[in-house]
């Protein structure tokens, strides 16, 4: 894991007194709320329905045990004794005060931590792949670029004031678990024929309002020009991105007004100049020693069978069902990654905690190198665990109720606060995926049903992920009540694809009902182990137009 | 400044966050600030919501509560009632984690 150095340690002890400074003058009345809201906003500090909402920075969702033991403690001491984690691979607590905030900041820095980059229209935190040094066909750890995005972007003058937020996700496999292509840069980490590492560039991808998929703007960016080609991006967008209207500000609408082949051409010519210049020309040394921090940890070598692994599969169905959808293969022989849930039946998405925390970290360090990750599915990873210690840590977690066997499952939905917390909600999105859960509850039906992903917003800005949910739900207000808009057919892998309106809205209590008919129409449709997402790109989307509407 | 009233509403409270916690509050009859909604004052028409939103200054000018605002309520035999799913959850806590906080303590308001 990336340790800080000194300057990192300056840089956010400064923070730390000048936003603590900041918090004093305005309870004692110095400044006014316009002049403190955007001081406070670009320290993670928003003010919600209840109570302020203060959002951590989990850099590229990398977490060590200590880090996750100290959010447990600022949720015990300053909180209600549970935080949030988001799509964003980001903690939330829901009811810090603000008075107390300086005093959060001061332990977060303690172990490394920070609220810089997590709110304003800056370049927020990188969020990557949670499988990220363990995943098989990983090509580069995908962390390693993040931190050096992190380095370049935290406090980068030019891109303090950007038009409208901005999110870079990155990925070192094929196959994509961090979304990328709905990031306003997604980045491919690629090789070419001769074994060298460079990066594929997806612009202008974003959900929101007005969904767009990344379009792809560079095949191959060589490592060393990385941050001279983003920069480049940035300052097309910074120069051109659309500042007199809100709603038009993000890059994508950028991409899509001018085209992409304009876009790449803007690029590429402010890329010959930053090159020029060429002080962004990232040196080896330096590169060398981020990827020091990354290297691989002291695996044991093993044999890739566990008998003790075997064993316990046939003895335990629990366990095996756990196994089948939470654990994933390791590239390592003899070692595997454990996803934990948080999406117990009836929970909230995301919510952790103190004492889980605590149990995570003392978990993590027994069994996974101690570290941890956050997925931007709102679950946990343990990324190295040794295959025989499997049942123990499945043990372990499930004291905690965090062994539940859901991942991929329809009941590991993604869903924003809503407006149970969420002072731009439209509905509720919580009590929603808590009724699906318990509709869906058990266990065997769930895997007999397979690969489903729910995804559920409580407003147009998209938070819960809804357009690329294969269903996806957008909680919507009519006149007072809530109302629930059903999409389907979405995704965020390496397939990103934008879900299709299915009909009109559906009241509370009548969407749990209409989940349940897709699921049937898919299961009375669907080719001998056909994922929900395939039968519904082979079928589309008029079988179940005709089961929901027909029936209502 | 937000909008979570309607026009034409009867009955109008006036609600904001207090700036040290961040926590709901109501103006009272004697210019109070509770965390109570049966507390609330309740304006009736337009000219008394508005003169009830202009009490609110004061407190916005030292520092006391943030963001107020006026939303409609209802008065019902039992008391005051907010009127959208978005008041009466700002009244009465989130929709969950039912053991926790002003849901735990307000029960019967989230039905």
């Amino acid at each position: 894991m990336y340790r800080y150095d000194e300057f990192d340690h300056q840089l956010v002890n400064e923070r730390v007194a000048q936003f603590s400074g900041q918090v004093a003058r305005r309870l004692s009345g110095e400044l006014t709320e316009d002049e403190f809201k955007p001081l406070r906003l670009m320290n993670g500090v928003y003010l919600q329905l209840h109570a302020y909402m203060l959002r951590i920075a989990v850099p590229y969702g990398t977490l060590s045990s200590k880090q996750m033991r100290m959010l447990a403690h600022i949720g015990r001491k300053y909180d209600r004794g549970y935080g949030h984690f988001t799509t964003r691979q980001n903690l939330q607590f829901n009811w810090p005060a603000l008075k107390d905030v300086p005093d959060i900041l001061k332990d977060l820095a303690s172990v490394e931590m920070h609220c810089i980059q997590t709110s304003g229209n800056c370049i927020r935190n990188v969020t990557s792949d949670q499988y990220a040094g363990a995943a098989k066909s990983e090509i580069e750890d995908p962390r390693i670029v993040s931190e050096i995005i992190r380095q370049w972007s935290t406090f980068h003058p030019e891109f303090s004031f950007l038009p409208r937020k901005f999110k870079i996700a990155v990925t070192g496999t094929p196959d994509d678990r961090a979304a990328i292509r709905v990031h306003d840069i997604g980045i491919q980490i690629v090789q070419d024929d001769k074994q060298n590492i460079g990066y594929e560039i997806y612009v202008g991808g974003g959900l929101g309002r007005t969904p767009m998929i990344g379009k792809k703007i560079a095949d191959f960016v060589p490592k060393e020009d990385l941050l001279a080609y983003l920069e480049a991006i940035m300052r097309v967008y910074n120069m051109y991105g659309r500042r007199d209207n809100i709603y038009k500000a993000r890059i994508k609408i950028l991409v899509h007004e001018i085209g992409v082949e304009e876009m790449k051409r803007q690029v590429e010519a402010e890329f010959a100049e930053v090159r020029k210049a060429g002080t962004l020309h990232l040196p080896e040394e330096e590169v060398a020693r981020i990827e020091a921090y990354f290297q691989a940890p002291a695996y044991e070598s093993l044999p890739d069978e566990s008998t003790e692994l075997n064993k316990a599969v046939l003895a335990d169905r629990d366990f095996a069902n756990w196994v089948k959808s939470n654990v994933a293969q390791h590239r390592v022989p003899g070692y595997a990654i454990v996803n934990i849930s948080l999406k117990p039946i009836g929970g909230t998405p995301g919510d952790c905690s103190s004492d889980q925390m605590d149990a995570v970290a003392d978990i993590a360090e027994k069994y996974s190198f101690d570290e941890l990750r956050v997925t931007h599915e709102q679950n946990l990873t343990l990324a190295h665990v040794r295959k025989k210690d499997l049942h123990a840590v499945y043990e372990a977690l499930k004291k905690h109720d965090l062994a539940t066997a859901n991942i991929n499952l329809i009941t590991d939905q993604i869903a924003c606060p809503g407006l149970d917390y969420c002072a731009l909600a439209n509905a509720r999105s919580i009590p929603l995926a808590q009724e699906i859960s318990r509709r869906f509850a058990d266990i065997e039906r769930q895997h007999e049903i397979g690969e489903l992903k729910i995804n559920t917003s409580g407003c147009i800005n998209a938070c819960g992920h809804h357009h690329v949910g294969h269903i996806g739900i957008l909680g919507v207000d009519k006149k007072g009540v809530e109302y629930y808009q059903v999409t389907l057919g979405g995704a965020a892998d390496e397939k990103t694809a934008i879900g299709d309106i299915v009909g009109r809205a559906f009241t509370e209590d009548e969407i749990v009902d209409a989940i349940e008919t897709i699921v049937t129409t898919y299961i009375g449709k669907r080719n001998e182990g056909e994922r929900f997402i395939d039968t519904y790109r082979r079928i589309g989307v008029e079988p179940f137009k005709e089961s929901l509407y027909e029936t209502h | 400044m937000a909008q979570h009233t309607r026009k034409g509403a009867q009955f109008q409270a006036l609600t904001a966050n207090r700036l040290s916690d961040g926590i709901v509050v109501y103006l009272t009859a004697d210019d109070r600030w509770s965390e109570s909604l049966q507390e609330a004052e309740v304006a009736e028409g337009k000219e008394a919501a508005e003169a009830l939103l202009a009490r609110a200054e004061p407190s916005v000018a030292d520092n006391t509560v943030v963001e107020p605002y006026l939303f409609e309520v209802a008065k019902e035999a039992d008391g005051i009632r907010a009127a959208s799913v978005r008041e009466t959850i700002r009244q009465a806590g989130p929709t969950v984690r039912l053991d926790l906080g002003k849901q735990a303590e307000l029960p019967g308001v989230h039905s």
